[in-house]
């Protein structure tokens, strides 16, 4: 029988020769991951299901990167509590401020999440990896606890969506965070409720890996349950002396059954900026020009990675941010922090009057380092705009991609990347 | 007999519990901020048995758990939407929130009725506008998840009967 990707990933953790859209079945996980936010309440709930040992110590992560380094005492208890449990349950993947990165950029980058795996994690972006080829879902706490203690989680087999890119003549600055913001403000945030959102055709084989991870990253922010990208070459070029563990690659039937088709030219899609208050409400950044903004964030699981990091640099060499305006950055991890001082990055940033800081979600889901005041505005590479998501309730978020954010740091408003160039 | 609070579509997680507020999980704390950054009249003022009613997708977003969490300790005795968003339908079932998907009834309720739920049933009867809706009744075993509290006590439940 034919299957997507997504269904045979499924069928092969169930220990089952297919699986078909709706059917419910019990997978094997690969990797259970949390952060400082989510474990607290799965370690609890792990504790009262009378268990005493995870399944597997070295298919957990526990990554303290929202609320650290510790924002305040309650967050600094919560990520004592994860600790103590991290070293009493000998976990081998747990990363405190300074070996730390943003869960989603660290843990590819360390080579544990790999095409063909069954990953679950108590964080909505764990959909991310499905750019190496991997079935990822964000889950709560109570279903990570049960996969810590049993190594299993329940399913519902998704139907899939097939997203299909044609071409590879993008316009300039356009990147994978427009194709995405592009689709959903097609499809609505419930538009692939459920589903699972596969990305196929040439314009995604031009991508990089990075900008892979990026529209996998936001398929939870069109309701999926994930997002996913078979591998090609530049993932096993990606994957080549980082891979900790031998992986398998599963592939769609050229006769899969999809529940629908979309399909896209990439020349046709503009450089995207999504609006307050929903990541939907997408329009070509010329109809964003204008709107004065007080704060830009380049950063997030979302666009934290070196190729983002390089092209806001090479839009911010030798130019100044505007005096009104505050412009925070956040490698993603401590590798492209390195990377990005190799390159000179750090310094072009920084003479450009940045603020660079060490790896953390921060402002993007308002925990620290870069709340917003009642009124101001912020322009953010991150995934989500909701009311009140980086700070005061009054404030506003517009989302976009580093290009576009770089520039418009420079210029006090939301414009075109050619505009300062 | 619950009065209703009602929403619109849509409604985040960072509504339902913003996260300046997980720095710590405990109920009461979360309940004391439920739905702050949409209604800032609710937490102060919703009572034991109340009812949330919302449109499409409810709890889309963030994975947190907090979120039904908070709703649950806030004493809501059930959230009815069109429809739920995918991560928070399960952890409300997880943590034994009753939730109930019905369209038609959100379309036929308004602030402030009075409803009566019978979760058995799936029977939605609104007082205040005298009518009825039905609603797909949970399988008996998640009925009983939800009256245990949720999945760990049920799970731990059935291994001590078990």
């Amino acid at each position: 029988m034919s299957m997507t990707i997504t269904e045979k990933i499924l069928a092969n953790h169930a220990g089952l020769d297919e699986v078909v859209p709706g059917q419910l079945i019990t997978a094997k996980l690969d990797l259970v991951l949390a952060n400082d936010v989510t474990a607290p309440v799965a370690i609890k709930e792990f504790e009262k299901f009378g268990s005493d040992n995870v399944f597997d110590t070295y298919k957990v992560a526990l990554v303290l990167d929202h609320f650290a380094p510790n924002k305040d005492i309650a967050s600094a208890e919560q990520c004592k509590f994860i600790k103590e449990f991290a070293l009493k349950q000998d976990i081998e993947h747990f990363y405190q401020a300074g070996r730390m990165g943003i869960e989603h950029c660290l843990l590819p980058e360390l080579g544990i999440t790999l095409p063909g795996d069954c990953i679950i994690g108590a964080d909505s972006h764990t959909c991310t990896y499905g750019a190496l080829g991997a079935f990822a879902t964000g889950v709560g706490s109570t279903d990570l606890a049960a996969g810590l203690a049993t190594g299993e989680a329940w399913f519902r087999v998704p139907e899939s969506v097939e997203f299909i890119f044609k071409g590879t003549k993008f316009q300039p600055w356009v990147s994978g965070k427009d194709l995405i913001l592009y689709v959903i403000g097609k499809i609505g945030v419930d538009g692939a409720r459920y589903q699972a959102m596969e990305f196929t055709g040439e314009g995604i084989s031009a991508l990089s890996m990075d900008n892979r991870f990026t529209i996998c990253n936001m398929a939870i922010e069109a309701g999926a349950k994930n997002g996913i990208i078979a591998p090609d070459e530049k993932t096993y070029k990606y994957l080549k002396g980082r891979a900790r563990r031998s992986y398998t690659s599963f592939f769609s039937d050229e006769d899969a059954k999809y529940a629908n088709v979309m399909e896209f030219d990439v020349a046709d899609i503009p450089l995207q900026v999504a609006f307050p208050h929903l990541p939907e409400n997408t329009k070509d950044v010329e109809a964003a020009s204008g709107v004065k903004i007080d704060q830009v964030v380049i950063g997030s699981c979302t666009n934290g990675r070196i190729e983002d990091l390089r092209i806001a640099a090479e839009i911010l060499r030798e130019k100044q941010v505007h005096p009104e305006i505050r412009l925070l950055v956040f490698p993603g991890t401590q590798a492209i922090y390195r990377q990005a001082l190799k390159e000179g990055i750090i310094d072009t940033m920084v003479e450009a009057g940045a603020a660079v800081s060490t790896p953390t979600c921060g402002p993007c889901l308002g925990g620290h380092m870069g709340i917003l005041a009642k009124g101001e505005k912020a322009l953010a590479t991150t995934n989500r705009n909701f009311v009140g998501r980086m700070g005061h309730p009054e404030s506003e978020v517009y989302l976009c991609n580093p290009a576009v954010a770089a520039a418009s740091a420079i210029r006090g408003e939301i414009v075109h990347p050619k505009e300062v160039l | 007999m619950g009065k209703v609070w009602k929403f619109g579509h849509d409604v985040d997680t960072d509504v339902i519990i913003p996260a300046r507020y997980l720095n710590s999980s405990e109920p009461e704390h979360l309940a004391a901020h439920c739905m702050e950054d949409g209604d800032l009249s609710f937490a102060p003022n919703v009572k034991p048995g109340d009812i949330l009613v919302a449109g499409k997708n409810f709890g889309c977003g963030s994975s947190r758990e907090h979120a039904p969490i908070a709703i649950k300790a806030c004493g809501v005795e059930v959230v009815i939407a069109e429809s739920f968003a995918r991560i928070f339908y399960r952890n409300a079932l997880n943590i034994g929130l009753p939730i109930l998907e019905c369209p038609e009834a959100v379309a036929g309720i308004s602030a402030g009725d009075e409803l009566t739920v019978d979760l058995k049933s799936g029977q939605i009867n609104n007082l205040t506008q005298k009518t009825v809706f039905q609603a797909h009744p949970f399988p008996p075993f998640m009925q009983e998840l939800i009256k245990a509290g949720g999945l760990a006590p049920y799970i731990r439940g059935r291994k001590k009967n078990g």
